[in-house]
């Protein structure tokens, strides 16, 4: 039988918390460069120009029909080489989560603002409003509600999906995990316990979600 | 009769969804300070030609004034840029039958909205704006409710208020009490007879026969996006030459009869 002694990871636990801060920022940093990413791929696909909902929909469907795992390692490797830049791990996995974070919150918007019912744009027409203003004012604010449930969902999985940054050696709390358990021998504890704090800040949030999708439901 | 220029004039105006003609060759005037009423069986066009006279519909051909601001429209035309279009509908108001009221705002800012983030009035102009046309339709005291807390009645009362603060120089009327619960109906139609006895120019689309034959001066009636026959409002109403607008009427007053 395997003796548990998480007591161990005491001596690495700025190590721990430095990861669980990176992570944590990283998660803020795709978080919103994905909303506004979405937002925008969003207005393109509800455009009036052809052009414009091709290009968005071509952006959405390469970064949902590949896997994340590839989009971090092409856009470290080969996004530089083709466009003859420089970029670190970091620059690469901001890029890539933000841009595969994006293709979802876009639909999601989307979604959002055509469920509006079409009397409300009509209304603001009337009152000479312009499409954008329209936008902002009338469509935007009550789309935003029905879509926070649904955001935070893809958040929720944008989170997770940080972990993978730690193949491009950004030192996120899984990577910072990897280095623990290397030094100490104890990688059950240590992975043990980096899942247990995915949990912990993840869990209250799925919570939340469940209760505002009840919220919406009966409103 | 005035001797101005109508403030709308409606020429050759036509409009097809797809395959159907919705509107053929309409042609209609409305003096400053007329009432029209446009009456006729659903698909008609009346909301069609109504919608056509702020812009929400864009006629294929023909041309739309109101006031000073005309608009032409063909095949070889440009359709309007979208800033011209937006700047001429600030100046009509329109009311819609599902009132159409920004449920994400209290009443007062329902009302304020337009002064504020079209006419670009500072927000306390626009709030004395606003609570003027409130306590015209009647609601000054329900300013801070949400909307979804009023009657039908009272937010067709709001949703007029809120035209109303863009000081148009025409109002729309789209069937605003079709959706309403018969005993609200009449809080509706005295606030618009009230707009009508102050001098408003108005277009009213309207299943209401008794009330445009009161409000109207002039009646409009359509059939298969034809003007089938048009007149002073009482006599078209109680005496209709055309045989269409007597089968039309007819059919509404068997529908009032038990009243």
């Amino acid at each position: 039988m395997y003796e548990w002694d998480f007591s161990i990871l005491l001596n690495y636990r700025w190590l721990l918390l430095q990861g669980m801060g990176i992570t944590i920022a990283f998660t803020a940093a795709i978080v919103i460069g994905g909303m506004a990413i979405g937002l925008l791929a969003a207005i393109c696909l509800l455009s009036r120009f052809k052009i414009l909902r091709a290009l968005s929909l071509g952006f959405i469907e390469a970064f949902r029909c590949t896997p994340i795992l590839v989009q971090l390692i092409w856009f470290y490797y080969a996004l530089p080489i083709l466009m003859g830049i420089s970029m670190t791990p970091t620059m690469a996995s901001l890029l890539a989560l933000s841009c595969y974070g994006g293709a979802f919150y876009a639909e999601i918007i989307r979604g959002g603002i055509v469920s509006i019912d079409a009397g409300q744009s009509e209304a603001g027409a009337a009152l000479g409003m312009t499409p954008g203003l329209a936008m902002r004012r009338i469509i935007l604010p009550q789309a935003l509600r029905r879509m926070v449930p649904p955001l935070m969902n893809q958040s929720i999985l944008q989170f997770k999906n940080t972990s993978l940054v730690s193949v491009l050696a950004v030192p996120d709390l899984v990577y910072q995990g990897q280095m623990v358990a290397h030094d100490s021998f104890r990688p059950l504890e240590t992975y043990t316990a980096i899942a247990v704090a995915y949990f912990a800040i993840l869990f209250p949030l799925t919570v939340f979600v469940r209760n505002r999708e009840r919220k919406l439901r009966t409103s | 009769m005035t001797t101005s220029a109508p403030m709308i004039e409606v020429n050759a105006l036509r409009k097809s969804f797809g395959a159907l003609q919705v509107l053929k060759d309409i042609n209609f005037k409305v003096e400053t300070g007329g009432v029209v009423a446009l009456l006729g069986p659903s698909g008609s066009g009346k909301s069609t030609l109504l919608r056509c006279i702020n812009l929400l519909v864009v006629p294929d051909d023909g041309a739309i004034r109101v006031g000073t601001t005309t608009f032409a429209f063909g095949p070889t035309r440009k359709p309007p840029r979208t800033r011209e279009l937006a700047a001429f509908r600030s100046r009509t108001g329109m009311v819609f039958q599902n009132f159409n009221l920004f449920p994400h705002m209290s009443v007062l800012q329902n009302v304020m909205e337009a002064p504020v983030y079209v006419r670009k009035l500072p927000r306390k102009d626009a709030q004395d704006l606003a609570m003027a046309q409130l306590e015209k339709v009647g609601l000054s005291d329900r300013a801070h409710q949400m909307p979804e807390t009023l009657s039908g009645g009272q937010k067709q009362r709001v949703a007029i208020a809120r035209a109303l603060a863009m000081e148009p120089e025409v109002m729309l009327f789209d069937e605003a009490t079709s959706a309403l619960d018969p005993e609200l109906v009449s809080e509706v139609l005295l606030t618009i007879q009230q707009l009508a006895a102050d001098g408003m120019t108005m277009v009213i689309v309207t299943h209401e026969i008794a009330f445009a034959r009161e409000v109207a001066d002039r009646v409009v009636f359509m059939r298969d996006g034809v003007v089938v026959e048009e007149g002073p409002a009482r006599q078209t109403i109680d005496e209709p030459r055309m045989e269409a607008t007597r089968t039309f009427l007819s059919h509404f007053h068997k529908g009032q009869m038990p009243r």
